[in-house]
């Protein structure tokens, strides 16, 4: 079985992983590096509750490979200190059981960084790639336009 | 009120929004080894062979485990083999278990085992299971062991229960109806897609520990059904329950505890995982029941319902497990929140070549409501009346009997006219029912009213405990499990009330296990605000006793003039004057070292009072304690072309008795009814002539997404239950209950035609209008 010594960057640390050449970028946050706010719900693509940012994008990270991200910045919800969307998320309960939720903010996250003017067309579209079962979606409406009203207040 | 009715922020918020939450695939550790099903390609066949062989060569696989030697399991009748032996009833079936060094080791060897098939006759829908000749699903159903208090299968045919109700003169109802109609309904199996896959862990010490940490809404039923099924002491097994991904019902049932436990103790106790892919979750644990039901009302001509005969097939699936509780549920509230003194139901709990089925949230009821409210849509019509006056003078009230004979009164069941009244404004009934907007669009609207008691164990128990920390903040213990519900913050906040104290100084352990945990019998049902919530408030009064009768020492008063708030125990008529809990919760210390009292513990307990089981003749009995109504309203923007529609506005008023976390109980409704549409709309899983389910992928069972969600309004209506935590009535599941029906009236105005099949896709649309046959 071939493996590599790979040298990720992840939440502005550098980590030395070895991994398989077939492992997805999702199993080496949780295997090798402990990182399991990123989440399995169906290793397809499907759901979104795998999703990080690589280089301030969303990614699912089940569909990545491990070894495609050297080089990349990556971020995972753990890297997230009390930002606002995650304030938001509280005051909202835009969560219940929480298994979506690192997924959920981390594209909301990147959502207001990447189209700080989002309307409701563009929120739908990059919103539409997770999957909440729990709650109506509308918690979750209301804390990123909650956000987002307040950055362009800002500006 | 202080607390109770305020939008507390959950207690495992920050977890939850900075990924520390932990699940149980989240628990990871050297030495564990990883478990692997091979499941069945059949849904209905005889295995010839399996051939291990490749698997065992593969260096790093520790066992593989075949059917045969264990005994059989199951909740209701023990009719399951843990993994199949002799033939397969089920696509997704487990026929092997690998155990290997890593989850790769254990696919690649799970992969390499051929099985071998000889297809028999598949019975592929409750229906077909029913009539007479049908291919038998358990050839041996007479011989199975089974709990005492349900209605028995019937050996050589496909029924693995019948519950019957009886209820008033059908002659005499029959004659007194001018209008009649009778409908048949059918929705095919679906599943409960909680985001989280199950995942269970097992281990097991050279003293015979059984340690289990699994994804469950039952950690105690693990525990005595482990011990019953195996013979295990019940002390000897200890199961740990972190937070849980969302249940909906599914993780209700107990399957993969019971394979990881073999798993463990086919390598010497060594700790095991398995964890459900998707496929897995969605093919091979337990599913949402199906129903083929035919529904005859008939009224006088004043629009008042006088009979209803009313026949359910539950499409339990392959194995009996929990749908013979559903079929019993389903029977007990069969006629939907409406007075009629005379009803004959006959609810069949029918085995068949599908998945077998696990709770869904409403259990049963919400199925039931699409077939009773479908109907009353088109009796309305025939009697000439609008459906939601004709829904408004047939209402459930306090002084009526529902069918299995329980006398409602003003505490047990909530006000249903009053919901019915609050959706007649909120969807502008009178506007009209249905507007054309041009040739091709309309907007139509459809609503519907249901209720659901909580057919659990009559012996079903609560437990609570409350522990002081030195500085006077107190720890909750209850065996709810946090599966995104949020009882356990509502729990604190029914302290906080008692005690009149900050909810910021009540700590709450969000995990369980059934070792330090009171039990709570199972977080299901919408029970654990009220059962955990009555243990709460009993515990609240032992520490309020322990706090007054050591502060009386301290303060050298009569107990009878204490006071306590703000975590303190004061003079009632000196507030100024008393002591901080800090003070005493850990005793109390004399300024000359002398100390009296000690760590403060107080508990609390509840079951539930004066439940009965069903009559097996006549279903009579009280199945449950009390009975929460909810009117709906939907409104659909269709296309009469292609018809393709939107939901633009989805309606729930719910008597909810006492509003305790408001954020959480609007959150807890609307989510409901978002499960409700997207099952109503989309969700089945779509089964071949063979019985093979076809997109067990959430690509191809699509949940609804961000941008398909509609407006949402949610109202409350508070009736209090009395003899619940301020009044509040179960509300967990009872924003989904009417929503498939409320959607199918509206769809069936909108096309024009009775729609009697859900999911309501525009395909069998088109199919109804245009009367293809399917």
């Amino acid at each position: 079985m071939k493996v590599h010594q790979l040298e990720l960057r992840i939440n502005n640390e550098k980590r030395m992983v070895v991994v398989r050449s077939a492992d997805t970028l999702l199993a080496v946050l949780r295997r090798n590096l402990g990182l399991t706010g990123a989440k399995p719900g169906c290793l397809n693509g499907d759901c979104g509750a795998c999703t990080i940012n690589v280089d301030r994008l969303p990614m699912k990270s089940c569909l990545m490979l491990a070894i495609e991200c050297e080089g990349k910045e990556i971020t995972t919800i753990e890297g997230m200190h009390n930002t606002p969307m995650q304030q938001a998320f509280v005051e909202h309960f835009a969560f219940q059981c929480g298994y979506c939720t690192s997924g959920f903010i981390m594209n909301a996250h990147s959502l207001i960084h990447n189209r700080p003017n989002a309307d409701n067309q563009m929120m739908k579209e990059w919103l539409d790639s997770n999957i909440c079962r729990c709650t109506g979606y509308e918690e979750i409406e209301r804390a990123v336009k909650d956000v987002l009203r307040k950055n362009s207040q800002i500006q | 009120m202080r607390t109770v009715g305020s939008s507390v922020v959950r207690k495992e918020a920050w977890q939850k929004v900075t990924g520390t939450a932990k699940y149980t695939d989240d628990y990871a550790f050297a030495g564990l080894l990883h478990a692997k099903m091979v499941v069945s390609t059949m849904a209905h066949a005889i295995i010839t062979s399996i051939d291990t062989t490749e698997a065992e060569k593969i260096p790093g696989v520790r066992a593989v485990l075949l059917g045969g030697s264990y005994p059989l399991v199951g909740e209701a009748i023990r009719d399951r083999p843990p993994i199949a032996v002799g033939k397969v009833r089920y696509h997704g079936e487990p026929v092997a278990l690998v155990v290997a060094d890593s989850p790769v080791l254990a696919k690649k060897a799970a992969n390499s085992i051929q099985v071998l098939y000889e297809p028999l006759p598949v019975v592929n829908s409750a229906t077909q299971a029913f009539e007479a000749g049908a291919t038998l699903v358990h050839e041996k159903l007479g011989e199975y062991k089974r709990d005492n208090e349900i209605h028995p299968p019937i050996p050589g045919t496909n029924i693995a229960s019948h519950v019957k109700i009886r209820k008033g003169d059908m002659e005499k109802g029959w004659q007194e109806c001018d209008s009649v109609v009778e409908a048949s309904v059918s929705l095919s199996i679906s599943d409960h897609a909680a985001m989280e896959t199950r995942c269970s862990i097992a281990e097991i010490g050279p003293d015979g520990k059984i340690k289990i940490t699994t994804s469950s809404q039952a950690p105690f039923m693990v525990k005595r059904l482990i011990s019953q099924y195996f013979g295990e002491d019940m002390g000897k097994i200890v199961v740990e329950t972190p937070l849980v991904g969302g249940a909906f019902g599914g993780k209700a049932a107990v399957q993969l505890e019971i394979l990881v436990y073999l798993a463990s103790k086919a390598v010497g106790g060594r700790p095991v995982k398995l964890r459900n892919e998707r496929e897995e979750d969605i093919l091979t644990s337990p599913c949402h029941i199906g129903l083929d039901a035919t529904v005859k009302l008939g009224s006088d001509r004043h629009g008042k319902i006088k009979a209803a005969n009313i026949r359910f097939l539950w499409d339990g699936g392959a194995y009996s497990d929990k749908a013979v509780d559903l079929t019993r549920a389903g029977a007990a509230d069969c006629t939907g929140p409406y007075a009629i003194d005379n009803v004959w139901c006959d609810s069949y709990c029918m085995y068949t070549n599908h998945p077998y089925a696990s709770p869904f949230r409403g259990f049963s009821h919400s199925e039931l409501s699409f077939a009773i409210e479908r109907t009353m849509d088109l009796l309305a019509e025939k009697v000439g009346m609008d459906p939601l006056t004709f829904r408004k003078i047939n209402a459930i009230m306090p002084g009526n009997t529902t069918p299995t004979r329980v006398l409602l009164n003003n505490s047990n069941v909530g006000n249903l006219p009053k919901c019915i009244e609050r959706v007649h404004e909120l969807i502008q009934w009178d506007e009209g029912e249905m507007i054309a907007l041009d040739e091709r669009f309309v907007r139509a609207k459809g609503i519907s009213c249901s209720w659901k008691t909580s057919t659990i164990d009559p012996d079903a128990p609560s437990g609570v405990i409350l522990t002081f920390n030195p500085d006077g903040t107190i720890n909750l213990m209850s065996g709810v499990i946090e599966i995104g519900t949020g009882t356990k913050t509502v729990l604190a906040q029914l302290l906080a009330e008692r005690l009149n104290m900050d909810v910021n100084n009540i700590y709450v352990k969000m995990d369980v296990d059934t070792q330090t945990t009171p039990e709570h019998w199972k977080t299901v049902a919408s029970r654990g605000t009220f059962m955990a919530g009555k243990a709460v408030l009993q515990a609240a009064e032992d520490v309020i006793r322990q706090l007054k009768a050591i502060a009386s020492c301290v303060l050298r008063a009569p107990i009878e003039d204490l006071d306590v708030a703000d975590s303190r125990v004061f003079f009632r008529d000196d507030p100024g004057n008393g002591v901080h809990f800090k003070e005493i919760a850990y005793g109390y210390q004399y300024p000359n070292g002398n100390s009296i009292g000690g760590q403060i513990i107080g508990h609390g307990h509840y079951i539930l009072r004066g439940l009965t089981h069903m009559n097996p003749e006549t279903g009579e009995g009280r199945p449950g304690p009390e009975w929460t109504v909810t009117a709906h309203g939907i409104e659909v923007l269709f296309d009469r072309r292609d018809c393709t529609y939107k939901v633009l506005k989805a309606i729930t008023v719910v008597d909810i008795g006492k509003v305790l976390n408001d954020k959480a109980a609007r959150g807890q409704v609307m989510g409901a009814m978002s499960l409700g549409l997207s099952f109503a709309g989309r969700e089945t899983f779509v089964f071949d002539s063979l019985g093979r389910v076809r997109n067990p992928q959430l690509r191809t069972y699509r949940p609804l997404h961000y941008s398909e969600a509609p407006e949402y309004m949610v109202e409350f209506v508070e009736t209090p239950q009395i003899d619940a935590p301020y009044g509040a009535r179960g509300v967990g599941e009872h924003g989904l209950l009417g929503i498939p029906a409320a959607l199918a009236n509206a769809l069936s105005t909108a096309a024009g035609v009775s729609l009697q099949k859900l999911p309501l896709v525009p395909e069998m649309i088109w199919k109804a209008k245009e009367h293809v046959r399917p």
